[in-house]
């Protein structure tokens, strides 16, 4: 059997590409476990950018070239997108397709998948092949409760990939990969952008979807996220809300069901109660801590570490002795 | 306005959800409407309610007969017909199956009268996989608006605002829509009594995958691209480390993130 090709989605929701994020540097070292490892882009990579695909071992680079005619912020249209990776995936004839497990991507791969005929496996934290030549695909489903395989019998195969389920490591044989153009057919879509902003990140700290330590503030924060961003700070960690949280207006982004998932090796909940809504969006985090002055909180029951009490008290005091900790090492 | 809506009959998201031979298990009485679906329900009725003329909002789920629980719970808001598709060669159904499925009972219902929209919740709490609204306009051939967090028509022209993955849009497009709304697009409505009283008898259409001449190879297990080849419940969580704080509770937390080398 040849080597497997895995194509994976460069994506950026800006038009220009001058970095490669982390879900995508955790996709590339997936993707070199399954086999020759190609990227599809919609924007043109800086020479930052190359020198990176390069270093996590990316053979190709296929950057696609939308009709001129089609306006730049209809881009990232659904129909469009997917077209996109339909037209690379039989372009390279592609085994695999792996796209980060953003709402976007998610999109974008199911309508790839229906377009080539193939199986689709969202939200995946690993991917291998099976000795009969099948993509395994592993996730982890009820709140983090169960882990299921699911064998996709189609060639290709699309897995969605959530963030933090790989480790992202260069590849042991750097590669300098080509950029090729890959022309693109498509009609204006039926959807009409109308306007579209993209976000700035907070500086300084991790996107939330991205980070491998996340400290959330729930309700039992009163508003005052101070004490929060400080050990998150400290923790040079990401941070978010509950759903109650935000919908209060005290924080803009947060975790949970209909929110953002998380799944980091650290998080840690303070003043969060454990609603099932939050907990759908955090239980699959690898180590649980929290602080909450509620002894009955339920946050507690699914938790590795509590501490009972206020966290105005708890978290700059955790938050001094980590600086402490640091500056020591 | 004749608006389609999607309905999803979940295990409770408290209750002890699980897989017996690769399928989630769906025991009666220990599930609900997915509770997103009430916002699609709330948007329907809304958009209905605005139009001089009315008009009807269909209830279609995909399901067996179990599922009528959620089915009774959108006549009790206002829907004003329910239809399940039941049938076990759809039993195991991945995405595409499910999408098959969908749109073969939108194109019927689109045959007795014009469809102008069909509405889902953003996910269904079960599998959170949200991709079917998008692969069900896909496959009708119809415009998508997915994760609406508000939603206006203008005459033919439906328009939403979304927030998701670092980006805020406007986006619009013209009936007949593909529209999935997110829990901050509105806020679900109360059942009504009067309706309440009338639900429990109203009648349940049913449609077998005959009656959708649905190509049994194309779904159900037999059409699935995907299957579960294991499942398995994660061990529970040992019993947690907790410190009651007496003023040294943050200097405890920090410590124990020191000694797992979570620093």
């Amino acid at each position: 059997m040849t080597r497997p090709t895995v194509l994976v989605l460069l994506d950026s929701p800006q038009g220009a590409l001058d970095d490669v994020r982390q879900p995508v540097l955790e996709l590339l070292t997936l993707g070199r476990e399954l086999g020759r490892v190609d990227v599809v882009t919609l924007a043109a990579p800086s020479v930052q950018v190359l020198a990176t695909l390069g270093a996590y071992g990316v053979q190709a680079v296929h950057q696609a070239a939308l009709p001129t005619t089609l306006p730049a912020s209809a881009h990232h249209v659904t129909s469009v997108l997917a077209s996109v990776l339909t037209t690379a995936v039989r372009r390279t004839d592609a085994d695999v397709l792996l796209v980060p497990s953003s709402f976007a991507g998610k999109e974008a791969a199911a309508v790839a998948a229906a377009r080539l005929g193939a199986g689709l496996v969202t939200d995946a934290s690993g991917a291998a092949w099976s000795q009969d030549g099948r993509l395994l695909a592993v996730k982890r489903v009820f709140a983090g409760t169960w882990d299921t395989t699911s064998a996709v019998a189609t060639d290709p195969a699309v897995v969605t990939v959530r963030a933090n389920a790989v480790s992202a490591a260069p590849a042991p044989t750097p590669t300098h990969p080509e950029v090729e153009a890959l022309p693109i057919e498509v009609a204006a879509p039926a959807t009409t952008v109308v306007a579209r902003e993209v976000k700035a990140r907070a500086s300084g700290r991790p996107a939330l979807e991205e980070a491998a330590v996340v400290v959330a503030g729930g309700r039992g924060t009163g508003g005052d996220f101070g004490p929060v961003e400080d050990l998150a700070d400290a923790l040079g960690a990401a941070v978010g809300a509950t759903r109650d949280a935000a919908f209060e207006g005290w924080f803009d982004s947060y975790i949970g069901q209909t929110g953002v998932t998380v799944a980091p090796r650290l998080y840690i909940g303070a003043g969060v109660s454990g609603a099932p809504h939050h907990r759908g969006g955090m239980q699959a985090s690898q180590v649980v801590v929290a602080v909450n002055n509620d002894p009955e909180a339920p946050i507690f029951e699914i938790s590795d570490f509590a501490v009972v009490g206020d966290l105005a008290d708890v978290l700059p005091q955790a938050a001094a002795v980590i600086r402490e900790h640091k500056a020591r090492s | 306005m004749r608006i389609v809506v999607l309905l999803k009959y979940v295990p409770d998201i408290t209750s002890d959800r699980r897989f017996a031979d690769g399928r989630v298990v769906r025991d009666p009485g220990e599930g609900s409407l997915n509770e997103l679906d009430e916002n699609a329900v709330e948007a329907a009725l809304r958009l209905v309610e605005a139009q001089p003329d009315g008009g009807e909002v269909v209830a279609v789920t995909l399901a067996p007969p179990t599922a009528d629980i959620a089915l009774r719970k959108a006549f009790q808001l206002g829907v004003h017909r329910g239809v399940r598709v039941s049938d076990d060669a759809l039993a195991g159904s991945d995405y595409f199956g499910t999408t098959a499925a969908l749109a073969a009972a939108v194109r019927r219902l689109g045959d007795q009268a014009p469809v102008d929209l069909v509405i889902t919740g953003m996910a269904a709490l079960d599998g959170l996989g949200s991709v079917v609204p998008a692969l069900l306009a896909e496959e009708l051939g119809w415009p998508q608006l997915t994760l609406a967090t508000s939603v206006s028509l203008d005459g033919s022209t439906l328009t939403i605002t979304r927030e998701s993955d670092d980006v805020a849009q406007t986006l619009a497009a013209p009936l007949p829509v593909v529209l999935s709304v997110t829990d901050s697009a509105n806020s679900p409505r109360y059942p009504n009594f009067k309706l309440i009283m009338a639900a429990r008898t109203k009648p349940i259409e049913e449609w077998t995958a005959a009656d959708l001449e649905l190509d049994p190879a194309e779904v159900g297990a037999a059409g699935a691209r995907t299957t579960t080849v294991e499942a398995t419940a994660r061990p529970p969580r040992p019993e947690v480390e907790l410190v009651v704080d007496k003023g040294e509770g943050g200097k405890a937390l920090a410590e124990f993130l020191i000694r797992n080398d979570l620093v």
